[in-house]
C-alpha cells in the first residue's frame, strides 16, 4: 500500500491493477454474452476505476461485507453492475463462477443490484439520479456519528439530467460533506446518443463548483490518474469532491469503443468471442511487460 | 353499544368534545420515540411547523435535518441514512412525500427494505382552502401497493401519537397518514393500539362499518344515530392499519354482519375499501358500500363542508348502511328464491 501523501503508484502495482481491470473486462463480456442482455459500454469503460477502488482504495473486508467501519461504495448507475459484480467476485465477496448467473431467475446478481440479495452491494440501485442522494444520506450519518469511513458514489454522466441528483448535490454542498466522493463516468454517451445532443451537461465542472463542490478531472482509464484523483479527494476538507473521470465507453474492445450503441445492445454471434480475443491479447501484452519488469 | 374494552372517552358525542389534528399526535409521538431510541432522526422539507416538527427540532437539534423543498431527495437521503443505521422519519405533506417521491419510496426504501418512516401530513380533502393541488387522496393507494410497506391512518391525535411511537419500533418501511384539520379526540391512552390489529369500537349485527383515519369518528356517530332512530345496530371497526389488513377481525365482522360499509377520506379506488373488497371477495363475498372520494379531485373550501360535498358525512354513511342492509336482504331473498326453485316449490 502506498502512503496517502504519495499519489503515484509503484510500477508493479500499476501493472497489477491494469491486469485486474483487464480481467474484469473479460468477465463483463462473458457475463453479458451468457445473459443475452446487459450493459457493456459503461461497464468496460469503468473497469479501471473499479480495479483501483476494490484493489487499492477501498477500506473493506470481502468476507465481512457488513463490517461497520468499511468505506461505502454506492453504484448509482446500477446498470453497469456487471463490472461491480466482477470486481466483487475477484475481491473475494463470492465465487467467480457465480458471475455467469447474471440476470438469471433466482440469481443474486440481478440486472440492477439489489442490496438484500447481494451482501456488499450497499444499496438497491439503478433508477438514475437517486444514488447520490442515498450516498449523501450515508455520508451525513458518517459526519453525525464522527465515523472515519468514506462514501464513494459512482454515477453516470447522463444521470445528471435527473433533478433528484442535483437535490443531493445541493444538500451535500450545504452540509460540507468532505467524506463524500462522487465519481462521474464521463463517457459522453447515453442510450439515445451523445449526451451533448440528447441533453447538454456542460459545463459540468462549473456546475459542481457552483454547488460548493471540489472538482477534480482525471483520465478514468488510467489507473494512476484515477488513484491520484481519489487521493486528492481525501485531502479536501469542508466540501465534497467530484471526480470527473473521462472514460472511453467500451474501452478495450475496438469495435465498441466510443460507439453509443454498445451502451447495451446484445451481442450478435461471434462478437463476444472477438471482444474476448482482443482483451486476451491486451492481457498477454500486459503479462509479458510485467514479467519483463520483474 | 360502544365496547368497554375500546376505552373511548365517556361522552364521545358531547358537542364540546376536544378537537385536535392528528398531526399534533405525530409531533408528540416523534419526540417520545426519539427519547426512547437515539437512532430516530427527522428529515424535514421546509415545513417544520406545519408538519409538527418544532418540538423535535428544539429537543434534538442535532438529529433534525433540514432538506429544503427536496422531496425526492427526502426519500433517497432517508434511505441512505437508514442504511447507515438511523431510523429516519421523512416528513412532508402527503401530496409531496410520498406523492412526488413515489419512485424513491418504492425503490430506495421498500425494495431496499430499509427502516424509513414516511410521514404524510395534510392528507385528505380536509386540508381545505389550499385546494386540490395539496389534497392527497391517492396516498393510501400508492403506498399499499408496494411490497414491504406498512400503511397506517390513525383516527385521532392520541392514536396518531401511539402509531408514531409504534412505527419507530417496527423494523422496516412504514407510511403514516396524518391530517391538517382538527378532529374529535375520542380515544384515550387506554384504547388498544397495535400495528396490524384492528380495534372493534362498537358491537352490532346488522352492518359492519370499517373505517380508518378521522372519519372513524363519523362512522361511530352514524352508528349511534342509526341505533337511536332506525334500530339498526352497526359494528364499528377502526382499521387504522390498512396494510397489513387485520384479516381475522375483518372476516369476523363480515361473518357477523354479512354487510359492510367502508369509510375513508381517500379515493374509493385503491384505498381501505379496495383492500377490504379484495380480501372479502376471495374469502367471504359480502355486499360492500364504499364511502370515499369518487374518482374526483378535491377543491378549496372549509374542511367540514368539503367532507359533506364529497359524500363522506354522517348522513352519507347512514345512507350507505341502509343500502348495504337492503342489498343483504335482497341477496338473502334471491338465495331463498333459488333454493326454492331447486326444490321445485313455487315462491310468492
Amino acid at each position: 500500500m502506498i502512503a496517502s501523501d504519495m499519489p503515484h503508484l509503484h510500477e508493479e502495482k500499476v501493472k497489477n491493477l491494469e491486469l485486474i481491470a483487464n480481467k474484469l473486462r473479460q468477465h463483463v463480456i462473458r457475463m453479458v454474452a451468457a445473459a443475452g442482455s446487459g450493459h457493456q459500454g459503461g461497464a468496460l469503460g469503468m473497469a479501471d476505476v473499479f480495479a483501483v477502488l476494490y484493489f487499492h482504495e477501498l477500506k473493506h473486508r470481502p468476507k465481512d461485507p457488513e463490517w461497520e467501519d468499511r468505506d461505502r461504495l454506492i453504484l448509482s448507475n446500477g446498470h453497469i453492475c456487471p463490472v461491480r459484480y466482477a470486481a466483487m467476485a475477484e475481491a473475494g465477496y463470492f465465487p467467480v463462477k457465480e458471475l455467469m448467473t447474471l440476470r438469471r431467475l433466482g440469481s443474486r446478481l440481478q440486472g440492477h443490484p439489489e442490496r438484500e440479495r447481494l451482501p456488499g452491494s450497499e444499496t438497491t440501485s439503478g433508477p438514475l439520479g437517486s444514488g447520490l442522494g442515498q450516498a449523501t444520506g450515508m455520508a451525513y450519518v458518517g459526519k453525525m456519528d464522527k465515523k472515519s469511513w468514506r462514501v464513494f458514489c459512482l454515477t453516470s454522466d447522463a444521470e445528471h439530467e435527473a433533478g433528484v441528483h442535483w437535490e443531493a448535490t445541493m444538500f451535500a454542498g450545504k452540509n460540507r460533506l468532505d467524506n463524500l466522493t462522487c465519481v462521474i463516468d464521463r463517457n459522453n454517451i447515453q442510450i439515445d446518443g451523445d449526451t451533448e445532443n440528447v441533453m447538454p451537461l456542460e459545463p459540468l465542472r462549473a456546475k459542481y463548483e457552483a454547488f460548493n463542490w471540489h472538482v477534480i478531472e482525471c483520465n478514468g482509464n488510467d489507473v494512476q490518474d484515477v488513484t491520484r484523483a481519489l487521493e486528492e479527494a481525501k485531502k479536501v476538507h469542508d466540501r465534497p469532491t467530484v471526480v470527473i473521470a473521462h472514460t472511453i465507453p467500451g474501452r478495450g474492445v475496438s469495435y465498441m469503443e466510443n460507439n453509443y450503441l454498445w451502451h447495451s445492445q446484445p451481442f450478435k454471434p461471434g462478437e463476444a468471442e472477438k471482444a474476448l480475443k482482443e482483451l486476451k491479447d491486451i492481457e498477454a501484452k500486459l503479462t509479458a511487460d510485467h514479467q519483463q519488469d520483474v | 353499544m360502544i365496547r368497554k374494552d375500546a376505552h373511548l372517552i365517556p361522552k364521545p358525542f358531547d358537542p364540546k368534545i376536544e378537537q385536535k389534528p392528528t398531526r399534533d399526535g405525530y409531533g408528540v409521538g416523534v419526540v417520545e420515540a426519539a427519547k426512547a431510541d437515539s437512532r430516530v432522526v427527522v428529515l424535514c422539507a421546509d415545513l417544520t411547523e406545519s408538519t409538527r416538527n418544532l418540538d423535535f427540532k428544539k429537543f434534538f437539534p442535532d438529529r433534525f435535518v433540514q432538506m429544503g423543498v427536496q422531496e425526492q431527495l427526502l426519500a433517497a437521503l432517508g434511505a441512505g441514512m437508514a442504511l447507515a443505521g438511523k431510523i429516519p422519519f421523512i416528513t412532508s405533506y402527503a401530496m409531496f412525500c410520498p406523492g412526488r417521491a413515489w419512485e424513491q419510496v418504492r425503490t430506495n426504501i421498500c425494495l431496499n427494505n430499509v427502516n424509513v418512516k414516511v410521514i404524510g401530513s395534510h392528507a385528505g380533502v380536509s386540508v381545505g382552502p389550499d385546494g386540490a393541488t395539496h389534497q392527497a387522496i391517492e396516498d393510501i393507494a400508492i403506498m399499499r401497493v408496494i411490497p414491504n410497506m406498512t400503511v397506517i391512518a390513525p383516527c385521532d391525535a392520541i392514536e396518531a401519537r401511539k402509531a408514531t411511537v409504534a412505527a419507530a419500533r417496527l423494523e422496516g418501511p412504514c407510511y403514516l397518514r396524518f391530517a391538517r384539520e382538527k378532529t374529535p379526540v375520542f380515544t384515550t391512552d387506554a384504547t388498544p393500539f397495535e400495528i396490524g390489529k384492528a380495534t372493534v369500537l362498537r358491537d352490532g349485527k346488522d352492518v359492519a362499518l370499517i373505517a380508518c383515519g378521522p372519519l372513524v369518528y363519523k362512522a361511530l356517530r352514524a352508528a349511534d344515530e342509526l341505533a337511536k332512530r332506525d334500530r339498526i345496530q352497526c359494528m364499528v371497526v377502526n382499521s387504522h392499519t390498512v396494510k397489513p389488513l387485520d384479516e381475522a377481525t375483518i372476516l369476523a365482522a363480515a361473518d357477523r354482519c354479512r354487510a359492510v360499509v367502508t369509510v375513508e377520506e381517500h379515493q374509493i379506488t385503491g384505498g381501505l375499501g379496495g383492500a377490504i373488497a379484495e380480501f372479502l371477495t376471495k374469502t367471504r363475498p359480502t355486499p360492500i358500500e364504499f364511502i370515499g372520494v369518487q374518482n374526483r379531485f378535491g377543491e378549496s373550501g372549509p374542511p367540514n363542508e368539503l367532507i359533506e360535498h364529497f359524500g363522506m358525512g354522517v348522513s352519507h354513511i347512514k345512507a350507505a348502511v341502509k343500502t348495504a342492509m337492503a342489498r343483504k336482504r335482497a341477496g338473502r331473498l334471491s338465495l331463498s328464491t333459488i333454493m326454492s326453485k331447486l326444490r321445485g316449490v313455487k315462491t310468492s
